[in-house]
């Protein structure tokens, strides 16, 4: 599942971030922004009309970003985590 | 809060930059990511010493004051702020540049208290680098507000670099932070550049995240959630995805309205004022020269003083609301609401807000464009925004509409204007988004809304302004005295017996076609200067006053010509400071020359266009 599916105000936790699209140069700006593996992200709110995303990072960091970027940041939501964390 | 000196040796001192540097001064460097506050640090630094400066092998302006530390002079330099050091966006090449080829004395590196997670992994990068470092954990307020409590002796500790905490904005723990500069400086090796930058950096490898959380650990204690409740509040309505974009074009029309009812109108005192003082005080002092020395220095240089002048209180009320917009945090949520369409044309939603000012007037919105920091982005919106009606056309066109369409048709032809004004914007950026790609990936921060203060938005009104006589006055100077050459040479002439004239007679196959007569041409040439001269020029040119202008325009100039005068009126450069601006903006020749001749280009085949079809249908 990617960050642009995720339906909004559900906590995700990022599992990875797709270097073919823009290369290290995405990756890196993502980190600096905090969205890399294993940190959580939430949507906020979604723009009409394919708009960008409103998305939280971790606790105090607020971004927006293009559906386009959010396609390749791969997440899983908190209660997946939560649920495979139990059964195994 | 601890002292200055509370982790005395921490500060990591490399052999490597002990090398000797023959130079006087020490100087400090301000570093960190956007919205760290390192630029309202700098201002607090600096005061009204903040000037913009340049160095040898650096492509921007930056920021540069020169403060005093330890009783020496000490050059403060406001580096621009970066997200990670390997990163390829233009500012974060400008900071290699710079850490590279000029010594640095002491690195500080201002830190969001609040975002402490991300910000020190810049730190731990800057201190692979070896650079004599300070770090500066801003906002003590916001995190004071948000119940994060930060023990700055560990966190010292942690990471090997002294650690202080206060606040840019209101001044909070601001004097601890001045005393351990100073001792960190008189402590500093003699300085060196890093030509070997890449190469630490590269050795330093990936930044170890686990470094950062066991410092953090350490350190830092936050409640389990963290929240900005108003933020949260003001967001759900200002972003709301129905609610926003009126609530956004309401704002926007309200800063419109600023501009024009405080800024147009202290425009005409500055040019009442000028005119005062030229009849009053100059052309008494000037009878001593022949009539084209008068009018040389009055028509020539004084108007060109004029203009300059009449520019500057626009720009001090633009940049006052601009800055408004931007520290408040709704400028960075608005390339948010117009993002779905302006990517489209390759542009964000800043570039919207700038092009919507540009109604106003062009000059400060091309200045404005400096909130952009993708080169691509900013260049594509500053070669749309000289196609924005602003208010000095609006005049010409008010006055032709008058002459030419009595009919009472004159609020539909000048709507017409501005849906044209519009599109040849939106033309501009579909044409040219591949001529400057913006590569950079769009992901912006939106940093919680904070109080504008009133001392940031003033020094960033008197900033700015400095900045722009500065830059512009030779050229505009310059640009006067040669229309002054081409419209009052040779000696005694008048109209279409002047170099002008004769250039306008001369223009005519090449101005036939779009119905404008050598007067009319005449009048355009003068309108290079501004907009506003336009009407005054041809009551100069028909040797009439204006109202007498006004019916000699009604009984030579068709409906249809009137209207074709009116198209290359609003696409066609639109005055000398905004070219200069651009010069100065862009800092490109070529880039200038491309706008100038797209307008151009663009003036005569609309005009081209609209008469040649109005005469096909008869």
């Amino acid at each position: 599942m990617n960050l642009a599916d995720l339906a909004l105000e559900t906590t995700a936790v990022v599992s990875r971030v797709q270097t073919d699209y823009c290369g290290e140069a995405l990756v890196q700006r993502l980190e600096a922004l905090g969205i890399s593996p294993e940190r959580e992200v939430r949507v906020l709110r979604k723009a009409w009309f394919g708009g960008p995303l409103h998305v939280r990072v971790g606790a105090t960091t607020e971004v927006a970003l293009r559906r386009q970027e959010a396609q390749h940041i791969l997440v899983t939501p908190l209660e997946a985590v939560v649920a495979t964390g139990l059964e195994g | 809060m601890n002292g200055p000196t509370a982790a005395p040796g921490t500060c990591p001192v490399d052999p490597a930059l002990a090398a000797p540097a023959s130079r006087g001064g020490q100087r400090l460097a301000l570093l960190g990511m956007p919205n760290a506050g390192k630029s309202t640090f700098f201002n607090r630094l600096a005061g009204a010493t903040a000037q913009v400066g340049n160095w040898p092998g650096i492509t921007v302006d930056l920021g540069r004051a020169t403060v005093t530390l330890n009783g020496r002079p000490v050059e403060v330099v406001d580096l621009p702020g970066v997200y990670d050091l390997r990163g390829r966006a233009a500012d974060e090449q400008v900071v290699r540049d710079f850490l590279q080829t000029q010594p640095v004395d002491l690195a500080i590196a201002i830190l969001n208290a609040t975002q402490l997670e991300r910000h020190l992994r810049l730190l731990l990068q800057l201190k692979a680098l070896g650079l004599p470092l300070l770090a500066l954990l801003n906002m003590a307020d916001e995190a004071q507000r948000l119940g994060i409590a930060i023990n700055t002796e560990a966190l010292a500790a942690q990471l090997g670099v002294p650690v202080c905490l206060f606040s840019a904005k209101y001044g909070g723990g601001y004097f601890d932070a001045y005393l351990a500069i100073a001792q960190q400086l008189a402590a500093a090796p003699t300085a060196a550049a890093i030509p070997d930058l890449e190469a630490r950096l590269a050795a330093a490898g990936a930044i170890d995240s686990a470094q950062v959380t066991a410092a953090l650990a350490a350190s830092v204690s936050a409640p389990p959630t963290l929240e900005h409740k108003l933020t949260q509040r003001l967001d759900a309505l200002l972003l709301h995805p129905l609610l926003g974009l009126p609530l956004f074009f309401l704002g926007l029309f309200a800063t419109f309205w600023l501009i024009w009812q405080v800024g147009l109108p202290a425009q005409g005192w500055v040019d009442d004022l000028a005119g005062w003082l030229q009849t009053r005080v100059l052309e008494p002092l000037l009878t001593f020269l022949p009539p084209w020395g008068q009018s040389l220095v009055l028509e020539g240089v004084w108007s060109g003083v004029a203009t300059v002048a009449s520019f500057v209180p626009l720009i001090v009320v633009f940049f006052m609301a601009l800055a408004v917009l931007e520290d408040s945090g709704y400028l960075a949520r608005s390339a948010y609401l117009m993002d779905a369409w302006m990517a489209r044309l390759g542009l964000d939603g800043r570039s919207f807000v700038m092009q919507i000012l540009g109604f106003g007037c062009n000059v400060p919105a091309l200045m404005g464009t400096r909130t952009l920091r993708s080169p691509a982005l900013r260049r594509l919106t500053m070669l749309t925004i000289p196609f924005t009606l602003c208010s000095a056309r609006l005049q010409v066109f008010v006055f032709i509409i008058a002459a030419v369409f009595p009919n009472g048709n004159g609020a539909l032809v000048l709507f017409s204007l501005y849906l044209l004004s519009f599109l040849a914007t939106f033309l501009t950026a579909a044409l040219f988004q591949s001529a400057f790609p913006n590569d950079e990936p769009f992901i912006l921060e939106l940093p919680p809304y904070r109080r504008p203060t009133w001392g940031r938005v003033l020094l960033r009104g008197w900033g700015e302004v400095r900045e722009f006589l500065r830059r512009t006055w030779r050229f505009i100077l310059l640009g006067c005295v040669g229309l002054w050459a081409l419209t009052h040479l040779p000696v005694g002439a008048t109209g279409l017996d002047t170099l002008g004239g004769r250039l306008g007679l001369g223009l005519q196959p090449l101005m036939r076609p779009l119905g404008i007569d050598p007067y009319l041409t005449l009048a355009l040439l003068f309108g290079f200067l501004a907009k506003e001269v336009t009407i005054g020029s041809l009551a100069a040119i028909y040797g009439l006053g204006v109202g007498g202008a006004s019916q000699q325009v009604a009984a030579t100039v068709t409906l249809a010509q009137g209207y074709s005068f009116c198209i290359f009126c609003l696409l066609y450069t639109p005055c000398l400071t905004t070219l200069a601006t651009l010069w100065q903006e862009a800092q490109s020749w070529r880039f200038t020359l491309l706008s100038l001749v797209l307008s151009l280009v663009l003036a005569w085949l609309g005009s081209f266009l609209f008469y040649q079809t109005v005469l096909a249908w008869g």
